[in-house]
């Protein structure tokens, strides 16, 4: 595992800073002012039940939904009001929940769009097939032909190949098996190793907890917990991610 | 033997109808738009042939070095303008939006150009002579040039699809544009080339018409969507090889009838596309499901 960057003053200047943040879906406010402040060589992760906001969260980072408030600072510069490819272009790039790989492309053709606009750096084609052995032999087949544990590889590589410098990881875990889950992200130290940053949403609190150096908890759009999983406790992250009270005042009486 | 001539002319007209096609099957595979100004945006292709050929004197058969280029810039300025503008509402104001250009279109070339016919080469041999095999085959060598034609642009267009970077990103974008953009491809400009690329072969669409028929201001809405949308259900929507299929069935249908009867000319045709909505709706050669 790489060195967590930590939050000292001499550290850096954050690579992605989110300040209070506010998107809405029609009525429904999704994100109510969001902040957040992702640091050089970090694991932040996002973590939240169903609805907590997270994916609308990744989503307006990557210019996919535009917020009625609030700012979005990348490398320095204000990108709020900057088109999504743009923004993949510059370094910020998402692994969509769902996978969305181009079905009727092979897994080559896969990586070659993602490498279409790549940035320099260290992620080629052949080194996501180094990283993900089995790839390279099965590069002619159409994506819809592979299981979900290697579609979801397949859309990492994708990400890979662009040399992003924030990698945006949206619920790598959904619809997969606990076993091929824990190996994909036992693939995150070798990824975090070419010297990027990792953005991460999980609704799987356990995974997150391994993985990250920073974690932050959304319930109902708002961030109610933030803090390394060090300093955090599992009545905190409980309490934070179900949003039950800790009955200050007898409210817990009524609780069976 | 009557009856091999039938099929024989069916299929070479096929070619023309595939050519109708390709460019509507193009747009609606990529950006689901169903162009209605298809059939008058081949006339305007046609049109501008009549004004080059009358102000350069060039072969009629060379004109499509300047209209091509001139339809594919078209193209992707009315892919970027009018047509994106449309999609961002939704895929139904497209519609809208194509059939109003279409009315736009046949209007102002009633003003400017006039309601007479126009063709397109009339004194030049190669366009109206033809060979014979035996006694009673007899092939222009026009049609057999068209088909020819068709099948060099379907062969060009899967070749770029399939193999070149652009055409990658084009079937990419077809996919999941909000994937795409994620891996930094800006789909509204893709959408404009392959809007280039459909109106290139709708202006080869208009040049063959023209040279093959006759075209007024209505031509277009009256014959050629009709047919290319006859050949585009009939092959598949979406399918590239189906639009010379479904040319190719539509032009024998069309053959047989007018064999049997000249007036069931086009009833034919459209008894197979009707029969083929009925029986087969997804097309004789059906588009593989993308997830």
């Amino acid at each position: 595992m790489s060195e967590p960057a930590g939050h000292a003053p001499e550290a850096s200047e954050p690579i992605l800073e989110v300040r209070e943040l506010t998107v809405h879906h029609g009525q429904l406010r999704a994100l109510d002012h969001i902040s957040l402040r992702v640091f050089p060589g970090e694991v932040y992760a996002i973590i939240g039940a169903n609805g907590a906001g997270k994916s609308t969260l990744l989503r307006t980072i990557a210019g996919l939904h535009q917020p009625t408030e609030g700012s979005i600072r990348y490398d320095g510069q204000d990108v709020t009001r900057i088109r999504p490819e743009r923004r993949a272009i510059s370094g910020i790039v998402m692994v969509p929940e769902g996978r969305r790989l181009f079905g009727s492309l092979t897994v080559e053709e896969n990586l070659q769009v993602g490498a279409t606009y790549a940035r320099r750096g260290p992620w080629t084609i052949e080194r996501v097939y180094e990283l993900f052995s089995w790839m390279k032999d099965r590069r002619a087949q159409r994506t819809e032909q592979l299981s979900g544990g290697e579609q979801q590889a397949v859309a990492i590589g994708r990400a890979l190949v662009a040399n992003p410098r924030v990698l945006m990881l949206d619920e790598l875990s959904l619809g997969l098996a606990p076993v091929v889950v824990q190996r994909i992200y036992g693939m995150l130290p070798e990824i975090l190793a070419t010297g990027l940053t990792v953005l991460l949403v999980e609704q799987d609190v356990s995974q997150a907890l391994r993985v990250a150096s920073h974690l932050q908890c959304l319930l109902e759009g708002r961030t109610t917990l933030e803090g390394k999983p060090s300093e955090v406790t599992p009545e905190q992250v409980e309490v934070a991610y179900f949003g039950l009270r800790t009955a200050p005042a007898g409210e817990g009486s009524e609780e069976p | 033997m009557v009856w091999v001539n039938d099929v024989i002319q069916g299929i070479l007209v096929g070619g023309l109808y595939a050519l109708f096609a390709c460019g509507l099957s193009l747009m609606f595979g990529v950006m689901k738009v169903i162009n209605l100004a298809h059939g008058d945006l081949a006339i305007i292709g046609g049109y501008i042939a009549v004004g080059v050929i009358a102000v350069t004197h060039i072969p009629v058969l060379w004109s499509f070095v300047i209209v091509v280029p001139l339809m594919a810039v078209l193209g992707y300025v009315l892919q970027r303008t009018v047509i994106q503008a449309a999609l961002d509402r939704s895929i139904l104001t497209t519609l809208l939006v194509t059939f109003g250009l279409s009315v736009v279109i046949e209007n102002a070339l009633l003003e400017f150009v006039n309601a007479n016919s126009h063709s397109l080469g009339v004194n030049d041999a190669i366009i109206t002579s033809s060979f014979s095999i035996g006694s009673q085959i007899s092939i222009a060598y026009l049609l057999l040039l068209i088909f020819v034609v068709a099948v060099v642009v379907l062969l060009s267009l899967q070749y770029f699809l399939s193999r070149s970077r652009y055409g990658r990103l084009i079937r990419a974008v077809a996919d999941d544009r909000e994937a795409a953009q994620l891996s930094g491809i800006d789909y509204r400009h893709v959408f404009g080339i392959a809007a280039a690329i459909a109106f290139a072969t709708v202006a080869l669409a208009g040049i063959a018409y023209g040279m093959y028929s006759q075209f007024s201001p209505t031509t277009g809405t009256d014959t050629i969507l009709l047919f290319a949308f006859a050949a585009v259900v009939i092959g598949g929507l979406g399918s590239l090889w189906g639009t010379l299929l479904g040319g190719v069935v539509l032009g024998v249908a069309q053959a047989i009838g007018a064999q049997i009867s000249g007036s069931d000319e086009f009833l034919a045709g459209y008894i197979v596309f009707l029969a083929v909505l009925v029986l087969r709706p997804q097309g004789l050669i059906a588009r593989r499901a993308t997830s």
